[in-house]
């Protein structure tokens, strides 16, 4: 498995062979708050890189959540409908949002390595 | 420190938030905390089972006096407010020419004090206080408190609380005000709040309000609550929100607050608009302010439209979120007066789906008032 990636708009992504899997980061959840739901996409969905995916919702408000890589749904969590607090306890393990068939590995060239993301989230 | 936030005031807690942990951000022209460390959700929760302290400093309190202040603030309201008697408080709507809602307000009476104690909104106080002094002109005086804090104690553990700092709050019940001294700070204590709970509203002097606040919040069943959970505990408890729920295109009847006009004002029709209000009254308006319970788990927020199940338009929502002790989304807004029977079926549109839903009763959690 590949190391983590991460985008400017607090999504990572992790490759394991032709599959990515995605969620939002800890910075994401510290952010946003409680999650009190998500919408996932439909499994088959085409989505290039950075395009619209899904929808997370706090108490606060409601967010976007875009694709670091473009590709094809596969899977989306299922235990996130019923227990979307998983995001909060766990967001980049447990509360993952969706597998992807990815079109072009290369992409993730454009996204941050951990230390390069530590160092963003430090200057926001 | 950024260029927004050097406009923006401090209540005299703002050092207290900080040192709490709240997160800090822009509300009616204040910096206040939106939550603390333990989150929107814990305090929502924290608030219906033991007891929140909130800071509403932001809002509006003034006295208003003359030779009969009551009369003069009735030629604004439909409220009764002739009729207050001492050592109580009321809900009451000011209404603009034309009827609309520019603000709602509590007005209360203290015990034998001529004047009216008024709490107004915080992002409305400038306009409403400067309308108020214009308008009564000659009859009254508005004299606002700047110099005063209000603290908010809510919960089923807020009695309790409050008796150890304040032993005469007991003998209040709801919508009851009485000056007397909490944690040894002379206050007007009344039994109300924006919650649904029990609890109280505690007006001090700004050079106290730290030391009763850190008073209260050394009490065990007492955490510091944000405006997150204000907004989803007074969303779940069927209150409105000015700005959002209520503004001055809005009238007393398509709001559902025409238990606010009193039974008096109604045979006098001396207040603002009254002709076209009581008509409103009698015919029904085109309009109506209800609740609203999606089917599913999505929130509809302010904003999404409301539509009949044949797509048509009928209405808008003007709050919604998740309601932590519903357990589910909830929300409110108006619909045509047709819809707005409970149960009828409707469709928000979110995100550019139609999400089914219900009109439901508010409050969509039952008041716990302390009412004997």
């Amino acid at each position: 498995m590949s190391e983590t990636r991460y985008t400017d708009q607090h999504e990572w992504v992790r490759i394991d062979g032709d599959i990515a899997t995605v969620g939002i980061t800890k910075f994401a959840t510290g952010q946003l708050g409680d999650v009190v739901y998500v919408e996932l996409p439909e499994v088959g969905r085409k989505v290039g890189q950075g395009g619209e995916i899904a929808v997370v919702e706090s108490v606060k408000a409601a967010s976007e959540v875009y694709a670091p890589v473009g590709g094809e749904v596969s899977e989306t969590n299922p235990a996130l409908h019923e227990d979307p607090s998983k995001i909060n306890a766990d967001p980049e393990g447990d509360g993952w949002f969706f597998r992807l068939h990815v079109s072009n590995k290369g992409e993730t060239d454009k996204l941050m390595t951990e230390a390069q993301y530590a160092e963003f989230t430090k200057s926001l | 420190m950024d260029h927004l936030s050097e406009n923006l005031r401090r209540t005299p807690l703002y050092a207290l938030h900080v040192e709490l942990g709240g997160k800090m951000v822009p509300f009616a022209g204040y910096q206040l905390p939106v939550q603390y460390q333990s989150g929107i959700l814990k305090e929502h929760l924290h608030t219906r089972a033991a007891a929140g302290l909130f800071d509403v400093s932001h809002m509006g309190q003034a006295t208003l006096s003359g030779d009969d202040p009551a009369a003069a603030l009735e030629t604004l309201t439909p409220a009764e407010v002739k009729g207050l008697k001492e050592g109580q408080q009321r809900y009451a709507l000011l209404l603009n020419p034309q009827g609309g809602i520019k603000d709602d307000f509590m007005v209360s009476r203290l015990k034998g004090e001529p004047t009216l104690h008024l709490v107004v909104n915080g992002a409305t106080k400038e306009g409403d206080f400067a309308y108020i002094s214009e308008r009564l002109k000659g009859r009254a005086t508005l004299r606002p408190h700047i110099e005063r804090a209000l603290l908010a104690l809510q919960g089923p553990a807020a009695g309790a609380v409050l008796s150890r700092h304040a032993p005469e709050s007991e003998q209040l019940i709801f919508m009851d005000t009485a000056r007397m001294t909490v944690g040894g700070a002379p206050a007007i204590v009344s039994r109300s709040g924006y919650t649904g709970e029990d609890g109280f509203e505690i007006s001090i002097d700004a050079s106290d309000a730290e030391h009763v606040a850190r008073a209260l919040l050394g009490e065990a069943e007492v955490l510091p609550i944000g405006l997150g959970a204000r907004d989803s505990l007074r969303l779940e408890a069927g209150l409105c929100l000015y700005g959002h729920d209520l503004n001055e295109d809005i009238d007393p009847v398509a709001a559902a607050l025409t238990w606010s006009i009193g039974r008096r004002r109604r045979e006098t029709r001396d207040f603002p608009a009254a002709a076209r209000i009581l008509e409103l009254l009698a015919k029904g308006p085109r309009e109506k302010r209800v609740g609203i319970k999606p089917d599913g788990k999505a929130p509809a927020r302010e904003g999404a439209e409301i539509a009949d199940k044949s797509g048509r338009v009928i209405g808008r929502v003007t709050s919604g979120g998740f309601g932590p002790s519903a357990n589910a989304p909830v929300a409110m807004g108006y619909v045509e007066t047709a819809f707005a029977r409970e149960g009828t079926e409707i469709d928000l549109m979110v995100r550019g789906k139609a999400l089914p839903a219900r009109v439901a009763s508010m409050p969509f959690v039952p008041h716990r008032y302390k009412r004997s």
